[in-house]
């Protein structure tokens, strides 16, 4: 599979333009930092923010490369790619669950026509689905023949929809050429360290030149290898997603150092995630009890590296054959044997009014955030406190307690309203099943956070979560998210100032480790 | 003697298909054989067994001891 010769030809090219594209790199800084609150997730200050157009065209409705855009734009991913080329200690293909939802797992894997007609069929069905990424299980450029045969097939019959993959970066440089030609235009690759001292502890090996090669040197080559491809990505002017999945004890301190490195190579956007990490994983990591980190671990780690980069804080690490919005998984509805059985018409006008409609609510969203920011702009503090929303997407509080599956985080200071994360939770809702134990996970997912807002909660939950130093919060029920914060805030404010209220630290808060149990 | 996959471990990720010099690896029954009369356990052509290097599950491509050795020709 290494195409070897390709890769003299495109060395040249990369020395040619890289100048120039780093320069433009430089000029628009990563994306969207808006000025004062520009803190703010890629892309999701006022629509486009500073953002050049041709950018902006590529984010806008990518749910994974904008915060702002997913809550309205889905994807999906086929499994299309199931071979890997290298071996991570997070990471064990054997295991295999329905009912687990982390990166490598799927249910079935796809040949490309069958992935290419299930596109069609979600297409048609979830016309918010505007991006087909391709991740694994394996690794998408380790089956170069079946991932690229999948993009060929789906940019003939849906041109409209955006091509993207996520890769170890090992095989990247030798086909770099070959993404560009099928115009994918977002490539995602996980980077871990960017020193192999680290990576040793974290890759076991690499299936290198026809050899298992081990230990530092594999992790040597690694590290070379995803550099490379990363500056030939950028030289490509093909949007670069770097992931780091942050391990206590043996890279979190290291990733601000990855951060950097690929900041300064042209990445647009750095998604640090937590460890999934849990023996029934079966992980090398998961056996000898490598922890993953607590929410304000992470968040701290973010925060560090925000100064430097955009950093992505709304990754649902989904499974390779995820489908729907970030945080909703819909794949159940769209197995083989299901598609197989559909009659699927691709009607790509109205795909298109449809997206019309959501980019219309989206721009009132702004608006609203935009009005209430004004009268927030008066305000002198120093407070800062994290609120929990439930929400099933449209960037309004329209869910449940009782069925929210996870809650989105935000952080409200005088500059406004920021997202800075999700947590995952069990359902809480699940007919009488365990309830109280599950109203004890959530309150331990969101025990940093000062407020949660809800379209509704019980008289039980409301109670527990008061008693836990939680307000529920229902009175913005089917608002926009950041309007209602930031009037939530106001009051907040206005309360500890005439002593109505005392504002309280709050404490740390788990991140969810074990197996996610779809309804 | 060939290698042979122990179709209970074997994870069908197809990494070793592409990787067989003789091309003797084939999906059958949603997992992976190797043909032992076309596996030369590489010989002639790598210092490694591939379908071994590239296998995520270890043990899971071993020598079938029930083949004779493979004899490079002179």
């Amino acid at each position: 599979m290494q195409q070897a010769s390709g890769l003299s030809g495109i060395g040249i090219k990369v020395v040619q333009s890289l100048d120039q594209v780093m320069q433009n790199v430089a000029e628009h800084k990563g994306c969207g930092t808006s000025g004062g609150s520009g803190k703010a997730s890629c892309g999701s200050a006022a629509g486009q923010g500073d953002l050049p157009p041709e950018i902006w065209e590529k984010v806008k409705n990518h749910p994974c490369y904008s915060e702002e855009a997913h809550h309205h734009y889905a994807r999906m991913h086929v499994a299309v790619a199931p071979a890997c080329n290298i071996q991570c200690n997070y990471c064990n293909r054997k295991y295999d669950c329905a009912n687990e939802s982390r990166p490598g797992v799927v249910s079935e894997k796809l040949t490309p026509e069958q992935a290419a007609k299930k596109v069609l069929a979600v297409a048609s069905t979830i016309p918010q689905m505007t991006v087909l990424g391709i991740a694994g299980p394996g690794d998408p450029l380790a089956n170069p023949e079946k991932t690229f045969k999948t993009f060929e097939l789906i940019s003939k019959t849906a041109p409209d929809i955006k091509l993207c993959l996520s890769t170890n970066g090992l095989s990247l440089p030798d086909h770099v050429d070959t993404i560009k030609r099928f115009n994918v235009d977002h490539v995602t690759i996980t980077i871990n360290m960017v020193d192999p001292e680290v990576g040793q502890h974290i890759y076991p090996w690499i299936f290198w030149k026809h050899k298992r090669v081990t230990g530092i040197e594999a992790a040597r080559i690694l590290t070379e290898r995803q550099m490379q491809g990363l500056e030939m990505l950028t030289a490509a002017g093909i949007l670069c997603k770097v992931n780091s999945v942050m391990i206590p004890g043996i890279n979190d301190h290291h990733l601000v150092e990855v951060n950097r490195a690929v900041k300064s190579r042209g990445a647009f956007l750095h998604n640090i995630m937590p460890l999934i990490s849990a023996p029934e994983h079966g992980t090398v990591f998961g056996l000898n009890g490598q922890r993953g980190p607590s929410a304000q671990e992470l968040k701290a780690l973010q925060d560090s590296c925000e100064g430097e980069m955009n950093m992505m804080r709304h990754c649902r690490q989904c499974r390779a054959d995820a489908v729907g919005l970030l945080g909703e998984d819909r794949s159940a509805e769209f197995t083989t044997e299901k598609i197989m059985a559909m009659d699927v018409q691709y009607d790509a006008t109205s795909r298109k009014a449809y997206q019309e409609q959501v980019e219309h609510e989206r721009q009132e969203k702004v608006a609203a955030k935009t009005e209430e920011l004004v009268e927030l702009a008066g305000e002198d503090s120093d407070i800062t406190i994290l609120v929990a929303v439930a929400t099933k997407g449209s960037g309004r509080i329209n869910e449940h307690f009782g069925h929210a599956k996870e809650f989105q985080v935000y952080e409200l200071s005088a500059m406004g309203a920021k997202f800075v994360g999700h947590r995952r939770v069990d359902l809480y809702c699940q007919g009488g099943y365990g309830e109280e134990e599950s109203l004890d996970t959530i309150i331990r997912a969101i025990n940093d956070c000062s407020a949660v807002f809800v379209a509704k909660i019980g008289g039980c939950p409301r109670d527990e979560l008061t008693k836990a130093g939680i307000d529920p919060v229902d009175q913005f029920a089917h608002e926009f998210i950041e309007q209602s914060a930031i009037a939530y805030f106001k009051e907040y404010l206005r309360k500890v100032k005439s002593g109505a209220l005392v504002h309280v630290e709050k404490g740390d808060a788990a991140i969810r480790q074990g197996a996610y149990v779809v309804a | 003697m060939a290698y042979k996959i122990i179709t209970s471990q074997c994870t069908a990720c197809s990494a070793c298909e592409p990787e067989c010099p003789n091309n003797a690896i084939r999906a059958k029954d949603g997992t992976y054989v190797i043909d032992p009369k076309k596996c030369t356990e590489c010989i002639g052509y790598f210092d490694d067994a591939q379908c071994v290097a590239v296998c995520p599950v270890d043990n899971t491509c071993v020598i079938d001891a029930s083949y004779p050795r493979y004899q490079a020709r002179a």
